[in-house]
């Protein structure tokens, strides 16, 4: 079997030492598509920052594509979706200009984009159904437009992993189909993918394992589970709102 | 118009309209992190660098430029924890500037007028060796801030994402807060440390209400940075009044026109849209 493209090795995450991931184990290999699933507050979206070196480890390890995270330089091989847009200083900018953002790990800072950023750009907005928003400020687009977006910024860089925080809360139903769409496409095409959900509505069929996060650790890690109960009727709604999951301060953007 | 054939009226107006163009290249960046006002506080930082200067006899500007930076970069570090305490530190550090610069400047030889000269700027008494400076420092802001758009753009939009895109985020926050320190420094000799956030803030809140994306709101920034440098200086030459002032009340009414117009053109069109048969939604349910 070829070297797997995440493993977690008995991770422990805290915030101002309140604990929040303790021994939390998980590997990925190459094609696969697994859905971190668990309540609001039960660590799963730590668990992929931590994944991606955005929150430190306070135990434990983590490997990308083989190579601690501490030493692994090949971020073009990652796309990252965050759970949303960041709101800004009110500069606008393009929907263009922030999928074209998606190139910079592939080509570096230095290099002026060319025509393979260009196509990779069009190709990125065709596939989330956004090609005639290009020149549009993002701003102006409905919240399941913008998550588009995102997924778009991350499939401009033509990874080989798509991390995903919370893809399709609050997102339109037009919106979740063209998500679906986009996320099936790069599957089918040989891509891994590790997203965290609520619940994973047109996602579902993509889905080939659920790890279930709980009380900071894995409470299930295999089949995708049934939904029960009033969670379980076609037309449930699972949407909270959210609340930032650390403090915010003036000066943190 | 016969004002601008003696020498000092053309450093004055040269290094006004590099500086027009240079602060809003920067600002950009610095508005779309909301972090709008530390240019004010690294002019703060700054006025100790003209004081040390002043009093070893140094040129104020180069010590400026050094100390400006010293602070940015603390300032950025400072940021870059995220620490609730951070804006403690911060006017720690300004107020510490701005008491220091004068403290200093009172312990040398200089006069009041020297250090009015940096708080509130002094574009006539610019000499052909600070016009220089100006021009260089001034030039590679310019391509930094242009060529480096994409990554910076990035960076300042989504730290994160920039971060997990394997940027050097540091390397680059670090360049906006050397940069920072850079614009401030020269901007000091036109507009004062007390006027400098102004250039690099108000051309690009006015550019961004009539913008789409980012680098049209940089290009038209940069253009009315340009233009009220410009007419700033005419204007102040014509009718004798501080050109550091006048420039920065033409970019603030430059904004109040546009967001006026902004606002009346909205109003129209939402007229016009009104004006076609009003389209009955589809009930939502049908009443037996």
């Amino acid at each position: 079997m070829s070297t797997p493209v995440i493993t977690v090795t008995h991770a422990a995450v805290g915030y101002d030492g309140r604990p929040v991931l303790r021994d939390v184990s998980l590997t990925v290999t190459a094609g696969e598509v697994v859905a971190v699933l668990g309540a609001n507050g039960s660590g799963k979206s730590t668990l992929i920052r931590a994944v991606l070196g955005l929150v430190p480890l306070h135990a434990g390890s983590v490997s990308l594509f083989g190579a601690p995270l501490g030493r692994f330089r090949q971020w073009q091989r990652i796309g990252y979706v965050p759970q949303r847009l960041g709101a800004g200083g009110g500069v606008p900018a393009t929907v263009r200009e922030v999928v074209a953002s998606g190139r910079l790990a592939r080509r570096g800072v230095l290099r002026p984009p060319g025509r393979a950023d260009r196509a990779a750009v069009d190709a990125a907005l065709a596939a989330v159904g956004l090609a005639d928003r290009a020149g549009d400020p993002v701003a102006t687009l409905s919240g399941g437009q913008q998550q588009r977006t995102l997924i778009a910024r991350a499939l401009a860089g033509e990874p080989e992993l798509l991390v995903l925080d919370e893809p399709t809360a609050g997102v339109d139903a037009a919106s979740q189909e063209a998500f679906a769409g986009a996320l099936r496409d790069f599957v089918d095409g040989g891509g891994t993918v590790l997203l965290v959900a609520h619940e994973l509505g047109p996602l579902r069929p993509l889905i080939s394992r659920a790890v279930v996060v709980h009380h900071g650790g894995i409470a299930h890690d295999g089949a995708v589970p049934e939904p029960a109960g009033h969670h379980a009727e076609p037309d449930h709604d699972h949407v909270h709102p959210h609340g930032p999951d650390e403090p915010v301060g003036l000066w943190s953007s | 118009m016969e004002l601008f054939q003696y020498p000092y009226m053309q450093r004055a107006l040269i290094g006004a309209l590099v500086i027009g163009l240079a602060a809003p290249a920067l600002g950009i960046y610095l508005v779309q992190r909301r972090l709008a006002l530390i240019g004010d506080g690294v002019g703060h930082v700054a006025l100790t660098g003209v004081g040390a200067g002043l009093l070893l006899n140094r040129s104020p500007v180069l010590v400026a430029v050094v100390v400006a930076t010293l602070g940015a970069v603390a300032v950025e570090l400072v940021r870059a924890r995220g620490r609730t305490s951070g804006d403690l530190a911060l006017a720690l550090l300004f107020y510490g500037g701005i008491a220091g610069g004068v403290t200093l400047v009172g312990l040398s030889d200089a006069t009041s007028a020297n250090l009015n000269a940096y708080l509130f700027g002094s574009l006539t008494t610019i000499s052909p060796q600070d016009l220089t400076t100006i021009l260089v420092l001034g030039a590679a802001l310019l391509v930094t801030m242009l060529a480096l758009r994409p990554a910076l753009f990035a960076v300042c939009h989504d730290e994160e994402y920039a971060r997990v895109a394997g940027l050097p985020v540091r390397a680059l926050n670090m360049l906006l807060a050397v940069g920072t320190a850079v614009t401030v420094t020269i901007a000091m000799r036109a507009v004062g440390v007390l006027l400098i956030s102004a250039l690099m803030v108000v051309p690009v809140a006015t550019a961004q209400q009539v913008t789409r994306g980012f680098r049209g709101t940089m290009t038209v920034a940069m253009a009315l940075g340009l233009f009220a440098a410009g007419s700033g200086v005419w204007v102040a030459a014509n009718a004798d009044t501080a050109p550091g002032a006048s420039v920065v009340l033409l970019a603030i009414a430059l904004f109040l026109v546009v967001a006026v117009a902004g606002a009346g053109w909205r109003a129209v069109r939402r007229r016009r849209t009104k004006a076609g048969p009003p389209v009955a939604e589809p009930p939502e349910v049908v009443l037996r």
